[in-house]
């Protein structure tokens, strides 16, 4: 694709000393892409990271759930930023592209409504006695990656290549409402063509495809996937961008988002389950990574070390393509060498779907 | 002593405005900053609504010009203006009795609304593009073959506060209508849309042409703005809008997606205007002292605007301003 | 064996014209050109006597019509009383009467 454009939105990147801040979901479905997050900017690439286990969720769930009022996430963002102060950081970075969205968000009301700011001050030393000052930088954890791209590319053990064919893998990327569909400058490459994850892609010898559907959103949106009557909607965004996708043949899906991640990944499952479709290779689903994972393979992670499989869609047929070894016998032993229990056969693995628990019987 | 007036802008406005003061007497120059005269209207194929060739008109401007004893000064930009002088970039000033500004406008660049992918995708295109197909007699996609399916977009770069162009550059709906009826022209069986917002059929002939173009061309006409523009698989175009009139969205492919450009001010506007203390319209085209009784002269003594350098305007008022304002320049000038 | 989630996945309500077969409603603006001339001002349903009384809407059924969204449409014409007041109030001079009838003749062994 001629993506010229992302090189007009320049955004400062802070190239050391970050303050991070967790994600509430992905430790649990993707629970070790932001481990390998932390070790490839302290190992890998030699960086001062504090992971501070004093932060606490930005409440963006609730916020866009109607549940949590603004004047509090604005209070809690603020004791965030209290804490990385305390911390001696200047340089905000999330992973999660909500928190993400969130935090520019206020920053930005901050700054055309100084009164609203004013208020946060006084919400939060009424509530905890703490003063904060705003941060030098904020970047999401994807932003962090693009920064170190050709670092990791230098440090590379393997590349987003089929190791059979030499040919790149064909990746798409996806990239969460929240990074930039809000804040368009916020964003590397604006909103409509973003280069964050394709930046990484074509750098590590992958190739990004450009289809149709490549900006539509994945579905979540907080609370109409919450109640289980409204997810029908929901799941037909990914439907509609997975129908979309798979006459290109994508090798896998990479997002920079937790749930757009999620969703991309599970719903496949679901889908398979109820209609039958499945839309890779051979009657398998599409592996969704995060760009974590992307990069801690390329950088020669092992694939169990980095959480690949706690995947709804089974990674191996791309494992195999990227020429990565793996133990399948160690799949599902967590640290330690402990069991970790091992999911029911499914449809989307090429389970059978004889085998998947009806719940209507 | 002949009275000097210094004409900035050789388009069809400085072109017109030029003759009528050559008439009235004056010695003129018309200073252009292209290698040539005729401005915009060099690269257009024919004219709305009545399908006249652009170089009819430019051809005979040129005549007369060539007939007449302006001087006529190409490759020169004007930096600054004022009543008795006009300053160009290479230093020189030139004095003169009064000045008429005709500069002209700006073509919105398609590529700032990014959603349409213009410049990234093929078979994207702009009505400029268009008209130069259109003029080389070979309109095709982007791999050479027949466009089958032809979407055009009006207000691209109009009436969108999102690109800082609130105002409406009027011209382009007649102009998507009149494009719209070119391409089934040339490819009868083709299916050709065009997205509106509104459509402004502002002059003489236009809204009986755009009623010819929907029940003799069978040109389908959907009210909605198109809101993105992606590939399909096949180097086609995907493009989603909303059908507002049924209240449902819509999508399909095209061979061909046409952006309707809008005007938009030039980007030196805001230095000449400060160098003579002239104001702006808050479109950035420049700002007539009254929009009635002094539409062609500024808010400063001695300084006037033909074109499209105070509002889009159509060939045919362009050219009517050129000689309203050679006249107020000359009665200024004492001719 | 399909799984019952306690949801199924909602349909597109976009309407998708390299779907749509647009056979019919060539038929029909071949026969009636003028059809394409509506600029959807509205006054054929403003002054229509089912359409005060039901969902009727003239308008935007033969515009889906037009975009091959065929599906209730032969249903919606037949609320059509053929009082006629529509075709008086039309700027564009479209025989509307006539097109009711049309797309019931074209539509009615849908």
């Amino acid at each position: 694709m001629k993506r010229s454009s992302w090189t007009d939105y320049q955004k400062q990147i802070a190239d050391d000393r970050y303050y991070y801040g967790r994600s509430c979901i992905r430790q649990n479905f993707f629970p070790g892409s932001e481990k390998a997050f932390i070790d490839i900017l302290q190992r890998d690439l030699g960086r001062d990271l504090l992971d501070d286990p004093k932060h606490s969720s930005c409440t963006g769930i609730g916020y866009h759930s109607d549940i949590v009022p603004l004047e509090t996430i604005m209070t809690v963002v603020a004791r965030q930023f209290s804490l990385m102060n305390e911390a001696g950081y200047e340089n905000f970075v999330t992973s999660c592209i909500t928190s993400f969205g969130v935090y520019t968000e206020v920053l930005a009301t901050w700054a055309e409504f100084p009164e609203t700011e004013e208020r946060t001050r006084e919400n939060l030393l009424k509530a905890t006695g703490r003063e904060f000052r705003k941060p030098a930088s904020l970047a999401h954890t994807s932003d962090v990656m693009f920064h170190f791209r050709d670092r990791i590319a230098a440090q590379a053990k393997r590349r987003l290549v089929n190791v059979a064919t030499g040919e790149p893998l064909r990746v798409v990327e996806h990239i969460g409402c929240h990074y930039a569909k809000i804040f368009p400058k916020s964003g590397i490459g604006g909103s409509e063509f973003p280069y964050v994850l394709a930046g990484m892609v074509e750098s590590w010898g992958g190739e990004c495809v450009d289809y149709p559907e490549r900006r539509h959103c994945c579905g979540f949106g907080f609370r109409n996937y919450l109640v289980q009557a409204n997810r029908g909607y929901s799941i037909a965004n990914s439907h509609k961008k997975l129908e979309s996708m798979a006459p290109y043949k994508p090798d896998f899906i990479v997002a920079n988002c937790p749930g757009c991640a999620m969703f991309l990944d599970k719903w496949q499952y679901a889908i398979a389950e109820m209609e039958g479709t499945t839309y890779g290779e051979n009657g398998h689903g599409i592996p969704v990574l995060t760009y974590e994972e992307m990069a801690g393979l390329v950088l020669g992670y092992d694939p169990w070390e980095l959480g690949m499989q706690m995947h709804q869609v089974d990674v191996e047929p791309l494992l195999d393509k990227m020429g990565v070894e793996y133990d399948p016998a160690a799949k599902y032993l967590g640290r330690n060498g402990k069991y970790i229990g091992k999911p029911a056969s499914a449809v989307v693995n090429c389970g059978s779907a004889d085998t998947v628990y009806d719940i209507r019987e | 002593m002949k009275k000097r007036i210094i004409v900035i802008g050789g388009g069809v406005a400085g072109m017109q405005t030029a003759l009528r003061l050559a008439e009235q007497g004056a010695a003129v120059l018309l200073v252009e900053k292209e290698s040539e005269l005729g401005g915009k209207l060099r690269h257009w194929h024919v004219l709305f609504p009545s399908f006249t060739p652009a170089s009819e008109v430019l051809t005979e401007l040129r005549r007369r010009i060539n007939a007449s004893d302006i001087e006529v000064l190409t490759g020169a930009e004007a930096v600054a203006l004022a009543p008795k002088s006009v300053t160009l970039r290479d230093g020189r000033e030139l004095a003169c009795d009064s000045v008429v500004l005709c500069s002209g406008f700006t073509l919105f660049d398609a590529s700032i609304k990014e959603e349409y992918g213009y410049g990234i995708y093929d078979n994207v295109f702009t009505s400029v593009d268009l008209e130069r197909m259109f003029r080389e007699g070979r309109v095709a996609k982007a791999d050479g073959t027949r466009p089958r399916r032809i979407a055009f977009l009006h207000c691209v770069g109009s009436r969108d506060e999102k690109v800082c162009q609130q105002h409406c550059s009027k011209v382009c709906c007649i102009t998507g209508v009149k494009q719209a009826m070119e391409i089934k022209r040339l490819f009868p069986e083709a299916d050709v849309f065009n997205f509106y917002m509104d459509i402004r059929m502002f002059g003489p002939g236009y809204e009986e042409m755009y009623r010819e173009a929907q029940q003799r061309y069978n040109i389908h006409f959907v009210r909605g703005r198109i809101s993105e523009a992606s590939p399909t698989i096949d180097g086609r175009v995907q493009i989603k809008a909303e059908d507002t009139l049924t209240g449902r969205p819509l999508r399909m492919s095209v061979d061909m997606l046409i952006l309707l450009v809008g005007m938009r001010s030039n980007d030196d506007l805001a230095a000449l205007a400060a160098s003579a203390g002239l104001d702006r319209a808050p479109s950035g085209f420049m700002k007539p002292r009254d929009l009635f009784l002094d539409n062609v002269r500024s808010n400063v003594g001695g300084i006037f605007y033909a074109g499209a350098v105070s509002a889009p305007k159509s060939i045919g008022e362009t050219l009517n301003e050129g000689i309203a304002a050679a006249d107020a320049a000359a009665r200024y000038a004492g001719l | 064996m399909a799984i019952n989630f306690g949801y199924t996945i909602s349909k597109p309500r976009a309407i998708n014209l390299d779907r749509n077969n647009l056979r019919r409603s060539d038929e029909i603006l071949h026969e009636m050109p003028e059809l394409q001339t509506c600029i959807g001002c509205g006054a054929c349903t403003a002054v229509c006597t089912a359409g005060n009384l039901t969902e009727f809407n003239f308008r935007k059924v033969h515009t889906l019509v037009r975009r091959g969204e065929y599906q209730g449409a032969y249903e919606e014409m037949n609320k059509c009383m053929l009082c006629g007041k529509c075709r008086l109030v039309c700027p564009r001079g479209i025989n509307t009467r006539g097109v009711v009838l049309l797309i019931k003749r074209k539509l009615g062994d849908l």
